[in-house]
């Protein structure tokens, strides 16, 4: 029996009116950016959350953490449905939960020092510990962090990116969260300041044991630090399976898709590379086609496609996947 | 711990350098925006200070001289007299008194209510943003002029109905100016990443969003200074603000216009010192503006 899960994302669905607001009427148009999403994260787990651009990725991190309202199904965590607490729950239970951004300086406001930025979680949630008490925590997180303890007094402008994302890190991790949503965290950084990120979120991951939901496009850097990895698709789970499984054996068209798409570190396995072209665009996720969302790009697509959306079902023991031609990819 | 950690843990903390400092050390390298610095504040001492330099009274009459009289360095009357042979310089400066006093109280009654309106407003959003902001405009679209001749016909003609008058009319622009700079930064991360990390709205309010929109809201305020000093000016030269024996620039101005044609030098003295003050403030707020957003050059 599997350990019971920390959070339990239940149908979740987060929806955007962007109607055009005229003195009479204007068509509705509503953004289904995340519909339908279920999924479990259990204790000191890596759940990775692919998806091209615009596919609902950063939506569903922030409906998680409530930082979003859901249209509808529910974010269960630790037994809880998150977006039914009134205000001053919920303010509690951000204690355990936490984010990192993908613009490293942008999430960090210009006007504090690094101290000030990275002790403030701790004191919304320890208000009566003393100055000098959060001043060592800080410098301890800082050092954790890779940091320079002596630098806290100065301001996010004075650092480079990778220096900057270690700050965000280092608030995200004073509370000693149970999970982390990470947005993206390395995708506006240099290669080689990516790799020592998400390393640090390893090694941080396996000291202080949350669990994070790590969103990116990349998918080595998923497939680096994930257990489990979840494929997106205009708001659509469209796979779910174990890092190993997901990556040997996809069974969805689009993720054998974005699996050809990686480039190998090997100039004459990339030249014969036998790599899927999608074609076209995504499609507007203000008009999405009918049945399955993929279907539009699909090499597999069928008149089913485009009446019934598959469900996600069950291909293995840790593998889901929705699709009505799901199988291995023919050579 | 290892002995990097130790030497780590031993060093000094390193001081760093603040948005606030970077914009100090260019504001002081404009030298306009410095020597003008140096001559309001000039100006401030030489009004708040007048009772303390062994002048003459404003109010001591000379019978000896003829009204409206030239400058006479001998006595130490520099810009002659006025119409009641009182010393015009000791009257301007007594009378800088009241319009820099008007300047700045309206200007702080502006700042605080305004950042506060505004950034309220702004930070909600929607119902509450509308509510508030129609109130604004409601307050908007009373004619200024005919408000104050309103309080002036009920509560009589006094000193304080104008700092009310020009208090409750001139933080509408600011609130409107921090209100759309907080929205700009409403939608930035680090609130978001505020947000997330349980910070209530009201502490997000002030740590997060008051302190980045300060760089607009500063300079504004070194141009409603001057601002409301005309508008004191104005509806003293229209006769609704400082009485006799007190004087403002305003009134002071107002008395010199009528007799420019015998006595040219009242009108060249206090209207230079009315336009000196505030230059200076404008070249401040310009100095401040480059400093504090150097992108904008």
């Amino acid at each position: 029996m599997s350990p019971a899960p920390l959070l339990s994302v239940q149908d979740l669905k987060v929806h955007f009116d962007v109607t055009r607001k005229r003195l009479f009427g204007g068509t509705p148009a509503i953004v289904k950016a995340v519909d339908g999403v279920t999924f479990d994260l259990k204790p000191g787990e890596t759940l990775g959350l692919v998806g091209e651009s615009g596919c609902g990725k950063s939506t569903l991190g922030r409906a998680v953490l409530r930082l979003l309202p859901a249209t509808a199904g529910r974010v269960v965590w630790l037994g809880e449905d998150l977006h039914s607490l009134d205000h001053a729950e919920m303010q509690q239970k951000r204690r355990d939960m936490q984010i990192i951004f993908q613009d490293p300086l942008a999430s960090l406001n210009p006007r504090m020092t690094v101290g000030q930025i990275i002790a403030e979680p701790l004191s919304v949630f320890n208000p009566d510990l003393s100055g000098t008490e959060v001043k060592n925590r800080v410098r301890q997180m800082m050092a954790k962090v890779g940091l320079l303890p002596n630098q806290i007094n100065r301001y996010p402008h004075e650092f480079s990116g990778g220096q900057a994302q270690r700050i965000g890190i280092a608030r995200a991790m004073i509370n000693n969260p149970r999970m982390i949503v990470c947005d993206e965290p390395v995708s506006a950084l240099d290669v080689s300041i990516q790799a020592q990120i998400v390393n640090l979120l390893m090694d941080l991951q396996h000291e202080m044991g949350m669990s994070l939901i790590f969103i990116s496009h990349n998918l080595s850097v998923v497939r680096h630090i994930s257990h489990r990895v979840m494929v997106l698709y205009l708001g659509k789970v469209m796979e779910i399976a174990d890092r190993d499984s997901i990556y040997a054996n996809p069974l969805h068209p689009y993720t054998q898709a974005l699996n050809s798409a990686v480039p190998i570190p090997d100039p004459d396995l990339e030249r014969q590379k036998d790599r899927i072209v999608l074609k076209g665009d995504l499609p507007s996720p203000l008009n999405p086609p009918s049945g399955c969302p993929f279907r539009t790009r699909c090499p597999r697509a069928t008149e089913i496609c485009a009446q019934i959306m598959p469900d996600l079902l069950p291909a293995g023991p840790t593998h889901h996947v929705a699709c009505h031609h799901a199988g291995p990819r023919e050579r | 711990m290892s002995v990097a950690d130790i030497t780590l843990a031993s060093q000094p903390e390193v001081k760093g350098r603040s948005l606030w400092a970077d914009a100090r050390h260019r504001f002081l390298r404009n030298k306009a925006a410095v020597s003008s610095l140096v001559i309001f504040c000039i100006i401030v001492i030489a009004c708040f200070g007048a009772p303390y330099f062994g002048l003459r009274a404003p109010d001591d009459i000379n019978w000896e001289l003829e009204s409206w009289g030239p400058p006479n360095l001998e006595l130490g009357y520099w810009l002659g007299t006025d119409g009641n042979n009182r010393d015009l310089f000791v009257r301007l400066l007594y009378g800088g008194q009241v319009s820099l006093l008007v300047g700045f109280t309206a200007t702080m009654v502006s700042l605080v209510i305004g950042v506060i309106w505004g950034a309220t407003a702004g930070f909600l959003g929607g119902r509450v943003d509308g509510f508030m902001m129609r109130i604004v405009d409601i307050l908007y679209s009373i004619p200024f002029i005919f408000f104050v001749i309103m309080l002036t016909v009920v509560f009589g003609r006094h000193i304080t109905l104008i700092y009310i008058a020009i208090g409750a009319v001139s933080w509408l622009d600011m609130a409107r100016i921090v209100r759309g700079q907080t929205i700009s930064i409403r939608r930035r991360e680090f609130i978001e990443a505020a947000e997330a990390s349980g910070v209530s709205r009201w502490r997000i309010i002030t740590r997060h969003i008051i302190p980045n929109c300060l760089g607009p809201v500063v300079v504004y305020v070194t141009l409603t200074v001057p601002n409301v000093i005309l508008i004191e000016s104005f509806i003293s030269f229209l006769g609704m603000g400082v009485q006799e024996p007190d004087s403002s620039w305003g009134t002071l101005v107002s008395e010199a216009a009528v007799v420019m044609e015998i006595a040219p030098w009242a009108i060249i003295g206090t209207g230079s010192m009315l336009a000196i003050t505030l230059l200076s403030l404008n070249f401040i707020g310009d100095g401040l503006r480059d400093a504090l957003d150097p992108r904008d050059r």
